[in-house]
């Protein structure tokens, strides 16, 4: 019992023994974590995948701010029911600018990945308003009082220049015009309209001719005159899973590095 | 000279407070700038007032901390279980989620409240609490660094409070178990840093010639626990003056890091900490040595290396690649050996002494805190295959697996080593009533029986049901289906979660009337270390 014997080292020397036990815990991170940010088939590259709107991204914090990742995952598994369900499976690259990521582990209610498009906004209006009223097998909290909360876009551009900060591209004009952009997704024929547009939806293949697909929804969301959390949230949920179009996509060509 | 710069530090916090309160760009940093604030203004004052004081020169053990820690233990217990058994109800009855707790108490905000509740402030002071008591034992040293150890204690319940009022009001990271917004984990890291220096300090100085196991395994949780709370909270505050911070992190390499840090909370807080309080408490309650020390230092090792690996197997089949989930899956069913290699180390310590389950109730919690311990470190390798994975995900199966290891492993072994703790720290002669720890025995027993009963028994069903396609390939049920075909197992689980707190209530009952109801016998348990 060679080995053990020398164990007593160890058991002797305090920070021995924990300078070895922290290396020990290292490795694990280290070789599972790092190669994610440098293997170049990690995230896939696929056209349309945009920085969210300031009006999706001050939906989305309101989606963080309320847990709703609790219950609520978004990650479609290549499982078959799954994909019958909810839609395609979900690319590594329709969450590359998640900051921080809204994968879920739990399925209290259904996947969210690509509930974008699938109902009206009176739909998810109601449906927010009292769960119940609209799916009565439902267990969903309600959260009528989003509907009374106003919001502005009221420090939104410190927002985006942090998210600019860690990667998400952001440019300068985006956060210049932030609160245009913001107002303009609530009125398709807002003088801000073709600006936010023009922002948001770029050409990422010049050399096809076809126009760059416009995935931006603007509308007045929940139907009321002031701007409320409820415009903001349902904007995010109605984006969601919409950026990427999979009746051109193939895995083997977006697996390959351009 | 010591208390002016004490008081010149926290006039300059209370100030800031003040200042950042006043310029708060929500209301969570702003009423937390204002606890901040009444904090430092209170101790500054008393400060202030014993400034110059003479103060007696410490003698012996450092107990008055445990002995807080003890308490904060029970009373957190009580709350993390009574919130947990509330988001319960509300889950089976929706109503419960009140008009008038809109944007407060919606489940989707005091579920981190509950998780957080029971791990870090029930397990975390159950930790710190029962590693101060168990390193000055082992090592016969008073604890390092004077008031230290009182700086670590109330500084995490200001953590605990910090996160749980966040919660609450809205700031939340929406990282599992790591919740708590920017500043609250700045906070953290001082606290925890403190930790480290108070047990690795008192270790340093110790008696006795060897390292007591059950501190190797303290010290290897406070510092991977440090290691894992920094990296998983890298990011960046929006405002000085806010709650919100963008993670530095995103999408597919953010997820391995949050289960990275995810499943090792579990691997390290709830795994590594408690096997700690396991090898110190058990053999002391059964009188006898621990089983095997080989099998300790193969167990240490073996499973502080494999641990940290596990966490890709919380995102099987999904955008991560399948080399990092395959990894974790691997690993995971390898944990299975020295997880067992650990139950087979605290159960046959009481070799020659199992007569002691049939008459001594505290050593029948230990035992079956272990057998938990055994059963969901089986489970948890086996869910981890992907193809068991491919159904357990996503459902509650993965919620009854964690509650039957926290309820079981760690809220029996804590109940087992405060039951332990009690008539010790405050010197009564025995505890007030075995009988009351009997029925807290069965009490939380058959809650834990019918909780993880009834959520194998939704978890399965819900995974079935949604694949379950017809003869012509369409889906058979709708989402909404599956919800409701849950009710009457929610109801169940809910009940277990009664019993389980009703366990809870009567052991803090008995703790209370050991100390209260009996009269101090002279210091004949605490020998003196200097």
């Amino acid at each position: 019992m060679g080995i053990l014997d020398k164990h007593k080292v160890l058991e002797t020397h305090a920070t021995l023994l924990l300078v070895c036990s922290f290396l020990v815990v290292t490795v694990g991170g280290i070789v599972q974590i790092a190669p994610l940010f440098y293997l170049e088939n990690t995230i896939e590259e696929v056209e349309g995948v945009r920085p969210y709107t300031p009006l999706e991204l001050a939906g989305r914090e309101i989606y963080i701010r309320e847990g709703c990742y609790v219950c609520h995952s978004q990650m479609i598994r290549p499982m078959r029911d799954e994909v019958e369900r909810y839609g395609h499976y979900s690319l590594a690259a329709e969450s590359m600018y998640d900051h921080p990521f809204q994968w879920g582990s739990k399925r209290t209610g259904p996947d969210l990945a690509r509930v974008g498009g699938r109902y009206s906004d009176a739909w998810h209006v109601d449906h927010l308003i009292n769960p119940q009223a609209v799916v009565p097998e439902s267990i969903m909290p309600p959260y009528a009082y989003l509907m009374d909360r106003e919001i502005d876009p009221e420090h939104m551009d410190d927002l985006l220049r942090t998210q600019a900060m860690v990667g998400v591209p952001y440019t300068d004009e985006m956060i210049e015009n932030v609160e245009e952009d913001f107002y303009a997704q609530l009125d398709p024929f807002s003088d801000g309209y073709d600006g936010l547009v023009a922002r948001y939806i770029t050409d990422e293949n010049p050399d096809d001719d076809r126009e760059p697909r416009n995935t931006i929804v603007a509308r007045n969301y929940d139907g009321q005159e002031e701007v409320t959390e409820m415009d903001a949230l349902v904007a995010y949920l109605q984006m969601l899973g919409t950026l990427v179009d999979f009746s051109t996509f193939t895995p083997e060509e977006a697996a390959m590095p351009r | 000279m010591w208390d002016w710069i004490k008081i010149a530090v926290l006039g300059i916090i209370a100030l800031m407070a003040a200042v950042a309160a006043n310029f708060a760009r929500d209301l969570a940093f702003q009423v937390h700038a204002l606890i901040v604030m009444a904090v430092a203004a209170g101790m500054f004052i008393y400060t202030v007032r014993t400034a110059g004081d003479e103060k007696p020169a410490p003698v012996g053990y450092m107990d008055g901390v445990v002995r807080a820690g003890v308490i904060a233990t029970a009373f957190w217990g009580i709350a993390g279980f009574l919130v947990g058994t509330f988001i319960a109800f509300q889950l089976a009855f929706p109503q419960l989620n009140f008009d008038f707790l809109q944007g407060y108490g919606n489940f989707g905000r005091l579920r981190p409240l509950h998780t957080s509740a029971v791990i870090f402030a029930f397990g975390g002071n159950a930790l710190i609490a029962s590693s101060f008591y168990v390193v000055q034992r082992t090592s016969a040293a008073r604890l390092w660094g004077g008031n230290t150890a009182w700086f670590v204690f109330w500084g995490y319940q200001l953590f605990i409070v910090l996160a749980a009022t966040g919660y609450l009001m809205g700031a939340t990271q929406s990282r599992e178990y790591a919740e708590p917004e920017w500043y609250v984990d700045l906070w953290l890291t001082i606290v925890w840093v403190a930790y480290l220096g108070v047990f690795l300090g008192t270790i340093i100085k110790r008696k006795e010639p060897h390292i007591y196991v059950a501190n190797w395994f303290y010290l290897s949780f406070i510092v991977t626990v440090a290691m894992l709370h920094v990296v998983n909270n890298l990011a960046l505050p929006v405002s000085l003056v806010g709650s919100r911070s963008v993670s530095a992190m995103a999408g597919v390499q953010d997820a391995m890091t949050q289960w990275w840090y995810g499943h090792n909370a579990v691997g390290f807080f709830l795994t590594a900490g408690f096997l700690g309080m396991m090898y110190y408490f058990v053999p002391k309650q059964a009188e006898r040595p621990v089983f095997s020390y080989k099998l300790s230092i193969i167990h240490f090792w073996a499973l502080i290396f494999i641990y940290i690996w596990a966490g890709p197997h919380h995102l099987h089949y999904t955008a991560l690649p399948d080399w990092a989930s395959t990894l974790g899956m691997v690993f995971s069913i390898v944990l299975w050996m020295p997880s067992w290699g650990g139950m087979i180390n605290g159960l046959m310590t009481l070799s020659g002494a199992w007569d002691k389950i049939r008459t001594d109730p505290i050593i029948r919690m230990m035992v079956i805190s272990i057998g938990f311990y055994g059963m969901s470190t089986f489970e948890g390798p086996m869910m981890s295959i992907r193809a068991v994975n491919s159904l357990s995900h996503y459902t509650d199966w993965t919620i009854g697996h964690v509650h039957s290891g926290a309820l079981g492993w760690n809220g029996m072994i804590t109940f087992g080593a405060l039951y332990f703790l009690t008539p010790r720290l405050w010197n009564r002669a025995r505890l007030y009533s075995l009988r009351l720890v009997n029925w807290h025995f069965w009490l939380a027993t058959i809650g834990i029986v019918l909780y993880a009963a009834s959520m194998w028994v939704t978890g399965i069903m819900e995974g079935l049901m949604w694949r379950e396609v017809d003869a012509q390939g369409f889906l058979v049920n709708s989402f909404a289906d599956t919800v409701s075909a849950k009710f009457p197992m929610y109801v169940v689980r809910g009940l277990g979660g009664v019993l389980y707190l009703s366990g809870a209530m009567i052991m803090c009952y008995n703790l209370w009337m050991t100390v209260r109801g009996q009269k101090e016998v002279s210091a004949t348990a605490a020998t003196p270390a200097e």
